[in-house]
């Protein structure tokens, strides 16, 4: 395997592997934060499966946090070897006229969705575990004991319009970072389907609904808390 | 028309090289771009400076030979040529055209706006051949049932004419498009089957090593590349490289 992992196209195939996973996860974390615009209770349901099915906790998050780490590692070995192989650099390049910028700022993309990502784990996840593995409290209510807090958590954090402007612009480079991304995978696992005009529309879809998805949510609970 | 040339100068690999300005007058729209480059060797030899070294063979696109990095495209800013092939009527009277030489560190200067490419040729040499007996009994190779499809993606691939645009286009210098070629040659006919594994893996290990990049998949080699070599051949030896990595 290391073996594998020290080849271009080793490490082009694992990048594009997590990036599979990465991408599932996107869907199934809109789909229980886009009830948060409609059913509190169910959001809130949905929260405490998630926040505490062993299979969940145990399970998928570690290999989560194996892929998000493994993505951004690899992201960052590659770039490295790329700059080491581009040697001189031209004193003119017109980059534009043969590709996109998303394509060719994959790295700036990725830094700012890293940079989320951690202000996520500050905002969510760092207190989730806080709660639930430090003070030992796996209810997932508020201290009155009658309901669930996490809708109230999530409505607690949008208050703030600087956070809620950075969550959009890292929503917005996110889908940047797809808009090419989710072909990229496709072609570095030697699929052709990702050169297929009907997998390009599902690319262009998917890149704009999912970080859509997001924005609508943080703007929706940022206007009514 | 007349021309401001900035034209990379660089004495030999050790040298640091620069950038140098040069005026033509007097360029026929209808002359190719190294005719031009002729132009402005001459003017140079009459004047007593050391002419600008750049490389050329066939003056027709086939050979592979000539390169330049014109105006930030490489080839120039038309499309499907090689750089013999770029005519001035693409340019306009009182241009300034920006002429360097390919960037990678697999391709180093070795003077002016000529590259060493061997690293190409190690490429293939490591892998890039089907190893056939030439006893005296050879099969013709036409007795061996291909179909047209097959006959015709191979024929593409083989098309490539390793010039090293997309290595220069690559925002990484990576030679995938290249190499994808050359697997692709051989994958896609029975003759390349019997040494498919080896042939991958060996290709790939040597492009490694010779310190081209990793695709990012932007498809500025395939918009850049004068033969139009499809990046489905980067797809090809990428599936063809897990194919032999599960194989073993």
């Amino acid at each position: 395997m290391s073996g594998f992992l020290k080849s271009s196209i080793g490490r082009k195939v694992a990048m594009a592997l997590s990036a599979f996973f990465l991408m599932f996860f996107l869907i199934i974390h809109l789909a229980v934060n886009i009830t948060s615009l409609f059913s509190p209770d169910l959001f809130n349901e949905l929260s405490h499966f998630m926040g505490t099915n062993p299979l969940v906790q145990l399970a998928l998050q570690p290999v989560l946090i194996f892929g998000v780490v493994f993505h951004f590692v690899m992201g960052f070995v590659l770039e490295l070897k790329n700059r080491k192989a581009i040697g001189v650099k031209y004193a003119q390049n017109n980059g534009a006229a043969n590709s996109t910028w998303m394509s060719r700022n994959m790295i700036i993309s990725g830094v700012v969705v890293l940079a989320f990502i951690l202000l996520h784990f500050i905002d969510f996840w760092i207190p989730e575990l806080n709660v639930k593995y430090i003070h030992g409290d796996m209810s997932g209510l508020l201290p009155d004991g009658e309901s669930y807090r996490y809708f109230e958590e999530l409505q607690h954090k949008f208050v703030s319009p600087i956070r809620v402007g950075a969550y959009v612009i890292a929503f917005v480079l996110l889908g940047l970072h797809l808009a090419h991304g989710f072909t990229s995978a496709f072609q570095s696992m030697g699929a052709t389907a990702g050169r297929k005009k009907t997998m390009q529309q599902i690319g262009k879809a998917y890149s704009v609904i999912i970080p859509l998805g997001f924005i609508i949510i943080a703007l929706f609970h940022h206007f009514n808390h | 028309m007349n021309l401001t040339l900035k034209i990379w100068r660089q004495k030999d690999s050790n040298a640091k090289g620069q950038m140098v300005d040069y005026k033509v007058t007097d360029i026929s729209e209808h002359m190719s771009f190294l005719e031009m480059m002729d132009v402005l060797n001459e003017q140079l030899v009459n004047t007593g400076e050391e002419p600008v070294a750049f490389d050329h063979d066939c003056r027709e696109g086939i050979c592979g030979m000539c390169s330049l990095y014109i105006n930030g495209e490489a080839h120039g800013p038309d499309r499907g040529v090689t750089t013999c092939q770029l005519h001035m009527r693409m340019f306009k009277d009182g241009d300034t055209i920006t002429i360097e030489p390919w960037r990678a560190a697999a391709f180093p200067v070795i003077k002016d706006l000529v590259v060493d490419r061997t690293s190409f040729e190690r490429i293939q040499q490591a892998g890039g051949y089907i190893s056939v007996n030439t006893s005296g009994n050879t099969q013709d190779a036409n007795a061996i049932p291909i179909s047209k499809h097959a006959a015709d993606e191979a024929m593409d691939a083989a098309t490539c004419i390793g010039c090293g645009a997309c290595v220069a286009t690559c925002k990484n210098s990576s030679a995938m498009l290249f190499v994808g070629a050359k697997v692709s040659q051989y994958a896609l006919l029975p003759q390349g089957q019997v040494e498919a594994t080896d042939r991958v893996m060996n290709m790939v290990k040597q492009m490694d090593l010779e310190g081209f990049g990793n695709c990012t998949n932007t498809g500025a080699c395939e918009i850049e590349c004068p033969k139009g070599i499809s990046l489905e051949n980067i797809a090809r030896m990428n599936r063809e490289f897990l194919k032999a990595t599960i194989k073993g």
